[in-house]
């Protein structure tokens, strides 16, 4: 399987970028680290005229701390989200979902960004963005615009992002303190796309959860929070029947697939599994920091 | 519609200037043009990890990657590793621990294992199984080649003798 044929630009800039994707519309895609968009061309499902690559636009590659969070430049590779120790220190369920991302020699070329915008329903790095309420800042030809993570995932590998758009950054807000993190993928083989994954992120005051964060993959047109299970959790003890219920209930609010890989059923079951476990790994952190 | 482009790359320290054309794959322009055939092509679109070579020093897909993208890069194949008079440790390794059969998946296999224990720790064998996991082997049923990864890992890593 080879790749059609296209129009290959090296940008530069941001501008030159913008400036093709302006002139090119949607013949034109961005290049990133090609890891979902090179298959699509061998199996024909992208057509792109031009192809327009990023890689050589250096200032789009970086992990800042900043004193609203964290920023993560959108051509920042898997590996670097996993081996930063910013990344550690700062927001280390990012960390621990980047060593999830596929195998090593995709991490090397595969980017955040660049999974972002692809939005692979079951990929990790969407489920984090959300989970974490991080806001994309988006280039275009009438210049930058923020969205936060909510209402970036439109669809089924579909964003809010237009044809003449560029995701350039994305920040992700400080780390709570006290806040204990969970991220539970099941998958056929380590690196695979997860037939279910699920993230969580609390913190308890005097014995209650406070803040409760879930969100999970795999298992709906986007990545999706569980809101309803979220709720359920506030101001309750963390004991394992209300982590029961917290299950049912994101289990019960999940969308999922029914295909080769399992039933819907089957990935219902796994979302109420794997949310418990995912709290239960919260909850332990949160109560050791 | 053909889209050419000049590229400048270095591959086992050899420099190369070649037209590409855009759509032309890193793997095959290492096969097609350089004739490094070590380099085999499997499933094309980032599944087994045969084309695994290393690209300043990282492994990366070379199925997953244009040519033209390869300007001013540095790639290693496998070839760069050793060739059979000189083998580099960790294809001795495979050697010694049977860690092939056909052969086919080998050259993948070295290169991912070769980033691996440079940059990763690899303290059990759970640690190389998960990084050889987006290798596939059908032949040997992996046990073999996690042993001379691991052999490998201890000669490679052993203190030079003073």
């Amino acid at each position: 399987m080879k790749p059609p044929a296209f129009k290959y630009v090296a940008a530069r800039t941001v501008d030159e970028a913008l400036g093709v994707l302006s002139s090119e519309g949607d013949r034109a895609k961005i290049l990133a680290g090609g890891q979902s968009l090179t298959p699509m061309l061998n199996f024909r499902l992208a057509h792109p005229e031009v192809l327009v690559d990023i890689n050589r636009i250096k200032e789009l590659e970086f992990v800042a701390e900043r004193n609203d969070g964290l920023a993560i430049g959108c051509l920042s590779r898997h590996r670097t989200i996993e081996t930063s120790s910013s990344i550690r220190k700062q927001c280390p369920i990012l960390s621990a979902a980047a060593e999830q991302v596929a195998h090593v020699a995709i991490r090397t070329r595969g980017t955040f960004g660049g999974s972002l915008a692809h939005a692979d329903p079951a990929a990790e790095f969407p489920v984090i963005a959300l989970l974490l309420d991080a806001t994309m800042s988006i280039r275009g030809p009438k210049g930058t615009r923020s969205l936060p993570a909510r209402d970036f995932f439109v669809n089924l590998f579909s964003t809010a992002l237009q044809p003449d758009e560029l995701l350039v950054d994305v920040r992700i807000p400080p780390w709570t303190p006290g806040r204990g993190w969970g991220f539970r993928e099941l998958s056929r083989r380590p690196g695979d796309f997860a037939i279910a994954l699920v993230a969580a992120a609390v913190t308890l005051e005097r014995g209650k959860f406070k803040e409760v964060r879930i969100a999970m993959g795999g298992v709906g047109p986007t990545a999706m929070r569980a809101s309803k299970a979220e709720q359920l959790l506030k101001g309750q003890a963390p004991e394992e029947e209300a982590l029961q219920a917290a299950g049912q209930t994101a289990g019960e609010a999940s969308d999922p697939p029914d295909d080769i890989h399992g039933s819907a059923e089957y990935r219902r079951h796994v979302v109420e599994v794997l949310t418990r476990r995912a709290l239960k790994d919260a909850i332990e952190r949160a109560a050791a920091s | 519609m053909s889209d050419k482009h000049t590229i400048k790359v270095r591959v086992n320290g050899i420099a190369y200037e070649r037209d590409v054309e855009s759509r032309l794959l890193l793997g095959d322009f290492l096969r097609e043009n350089l004739n490094l055939t070590g380099t085999h092509f499997g499933c094309e679109h980032g599944v087994c990890g045969a084309c695994t070579v290393l690209l300043n020093g990282q492994s990366i897909r070379s199925c997953l990657m244009f040519a033209v993208q390869a300007d001013g890069c540095e790639i290693t194949t496998v070839e760069g590793l050793g060739d059979p008079d000189h083998m580099h440790p960790l294809q001795q390794s495979f050697w010694d621990n049977h860690g092939l059969q056909c052969g086919f998946c080998t050259a993948g296999m070295l290169m991912t294992a070769f980033d691996l224990i440079r940059n990763y720790s690899l303290e059990t064998e759970d640690d190389i199984r998960l990084g050889l996991s987006g290798n596939i082997c059908r032949c040997t049923g992996y046990q073999n080649i996690v042993t001379a990864v691991r052999e490998a890992v201890k000669t490679l890593r052993a203190k030079p003798i003073a």
